[in-house]
């Protein structure tokens, strides 16, 4: 493999099995540096296992693996020390205080708080008031950020967080993703998981991953506008059955739930909407709606993934 | 159509010493709603859902759940109830057949009924195949189908789920609503806490909370209109920004 170090990360055929499960089924992927790079996918997608590999915590069962041209598993010593992960528990001591932690994080880097301490001084404002406090003792969200700050007080080229936003609410996410985005614009190579398709839309490109594999790789955008075929948002003054009925129709390739409409996508040659309104209409439904709509970020997914699971 | 009310909660105060976690909540949910239940980290959401279940004590209040006092009748509420949440559910290390009998057992389903209603809910379930295997080994969507349908094995009035759908696929996590509607259908109420905030636009009403008060509650139509938004995320950010 030819190292391109317009590349933080390299990967090519990568394979992971815990036992009979296959976590990894053969992963290919470059990532350039100085992006806000998203892993987007549902629990048991190999994320975690991923990024295990990336940041040197596990060997890959096959596969090559490079992070700034340095190999994972010949030269794990350079890649640790350009590397900050932030795995999904939290990496905190709970029985030392917010300052000791973060002590404790540079020190083993070589590095000291006050040296870096811009990296870290818009997240670290939140948690002053409370410096001298133990771990155990804080809020969620206040972990959160600490464990941010302690993941990045080195000052990686890399930052690797794994499913940052996990059970943490709407407004606290957003808040969050400023903070990532800003440690991009300052240089640093972002590389985040996520389960949350909403989320895609905040990184400069993401991976689409499922059941061991990358489905689609591209920028928000790309893959939105890949999307082939047409999707339809309905909604009438029954959804519950307009779901069933929806489902019922002989030309319905999909059907599924979306805030307060139905995604619905026609089977190939049967895009008549007049016909499926006219359909619908028999069945009772009152106060029809149709538009044909843009694709979000989860449709790809949810069309990426019924496509891969046809193939099998 | 009259609406009954299934939990009747008025004025419930519940104090940690100085910290004031639920400050005056007063609402009701009717049967055979989808009720949901959001707030910001910290809002109180978990403290008012104990409390709701019996398992806390208010500390002030007057709060009923299926007719059944919070302070007096918790025993009676435990078995009129269900409880799901993604942390707990299910035994791992106790096959699918087992967690079935262990749920009827705790929830009092007589000994005799006990093996006919398993093999219903196996076959309703499509999980003949795989009623001997450890929970351990099954996929996240197959094991919340499960742990759903354990909890409302014994019929309650009510079941409460707390953060549900956490983490599954976009597709698992649809089907599971499509339960969820079903379960509703057949009259029992959801009350349902979840961070997805299209998942709020699926309830029938929507309560969001903010510092330990019920800052709005209404249809999610009737909400976007007042807050002048688009969709419940953006109702939700003006709510808990305005903090």
């Amino acid at each position: 493999m030819q190292s391109n170090f317009d590349n933080i990360l390299q990967l090519r055929g990568v394979v992971k099995s815990f036992g009979e499960v296959a976590a990894l089924k053969g992963i290919d992927l470059n990532v350039q540096k100085g992006i806000l790079f998203g892993l987007i996918g549902p629990d048991g997608a190999g994320k975690t296992t991923l990024f295990r590999i990336i940041t040197t915590l596990l060997l890959p069962d096959r596969g090559k693996i490079q992070v700034e041209g340095y190999d994972v598993v010949k030269q794990y010593r350079k890649i640790r020390n350009s590397v900050g992960y932030m795995p999904g528990r939290f990496s905190l001591y709970q029985d030392l205080t917010v300052e000791e932690n973060l002590n404790f994080y540079a020190t083993i880097f070589g590095a000291s708080v006050k040296m870096n301490y811009h990296l870290i001084a818009d997240i670290f404002i939140h948690l002053e008031p409370f410096r001298k406090r133990l771990v155990k003792n804080l809020s969620g969200g206040m972990k959160q950020k600490l464990a941010l700050a302690c993941a990045i007080i080195h000052n990686p080229d890399l930052l690797v967080l794994d499913e940052p936003t996990t059970g943490v609410d709407a407004v606290s996410r957003k808040e969050f993703w400023d903070n990532l985005r800003k440690l991009q614009q300052d240089g640093m190579s972002v590389l985040v998981s996520t389960p949350y398709m909403d989320e895609a839309e905040k990184c400069d490109q993401i991976a689409l991953m499922h059941k061991g594999f990358i489905m689609e790789h591209d920028t928000p955008s790309n893959i939105i506008a890949g999307y082939s075929g047409n999707l339809y948002a309905i909604r009438s003054s029954s959804m519950q059955s307009l779901l069933h009925d929806l489902r019922g129709y002989e030309f319905c390739e999909s059907a599924y739930l979306f805030g307060q409409t139905i995604h619905y996508r026609f089977t190939a040659d049967n895009e008549d909407i007049k016909i499926l309104r006219n359909y619908l209409y028999e069945k009772g439904h009152n106060n029809i709606k149709t538009e044909k709509i843009k694709p979000g970020i989860e449709d790809c997914f949810i069309h990426s993934a019924n496509y891969a699971e046809d193939l099998n | 159509m009259t609406r009954y009310p299934i939990i009747q909660v008025e004025n419930l105060v519940k104090k940690f010493g100085d910290f004031t976690a639920n400050d005056h909540l007063t609402f009701e949910v009717y049967k055979g709603e989808i009720f949901g239940f959001l707030g910001a980290n910290g809002a109180g959401k978990t403290t008012a859902l104990r409390i709701f279940c019996g398992l806390s004590r208010p500390t002030s209040g007057n709060i009923h759940v299926a007719g059944f006092d919070v302070y007096s009748q918790t025993e009676e509420i435990k078995k009129n109830i269900g409880y799901m949440s993604q942390r707990f559910s299910l035994y791992e290390d106790l096959t699918v057949r087992e967690n079935i009998h262990f749920y009827a057992g705790i929830y009092g389903i007589k000994r005799k009924e006990i093996a006919a209603r398993t093999k219903q809910l196996l076959e309703e379930l499509d999980m003949e195949p795989i009623a001997n295997k450890l929970i351990r080994g099954l996929p996240l969507g197959w094991r919340q189908k499960l742990a759903f349908s354990v909890a409302v094995f014994h019929q309650p009035g009510i079941v409460f789920l707390d953060e549900p759908t956490g983490g599954v696929d976009p597709v698992t996590r649809r089907r599971f609503w499509e339960l969820i509607y079903d379960t509703a259908g057949r009259g029992i109420t959801v009350f349902v806490t979840t961070h997805y905030m299209d998942e709020a636009e699926y309830c029938d009403r929507v309560s969001i909370m903010s510092e330990g008060r019920i800052e709005a509650l209404d249809t999610p139509d009737k909400l976007k209109r007042k807050y002048k938004a688009e969709n419940i995320d953006q109702v939700f950010l003006k709510i808990a920004r305005n903090k």
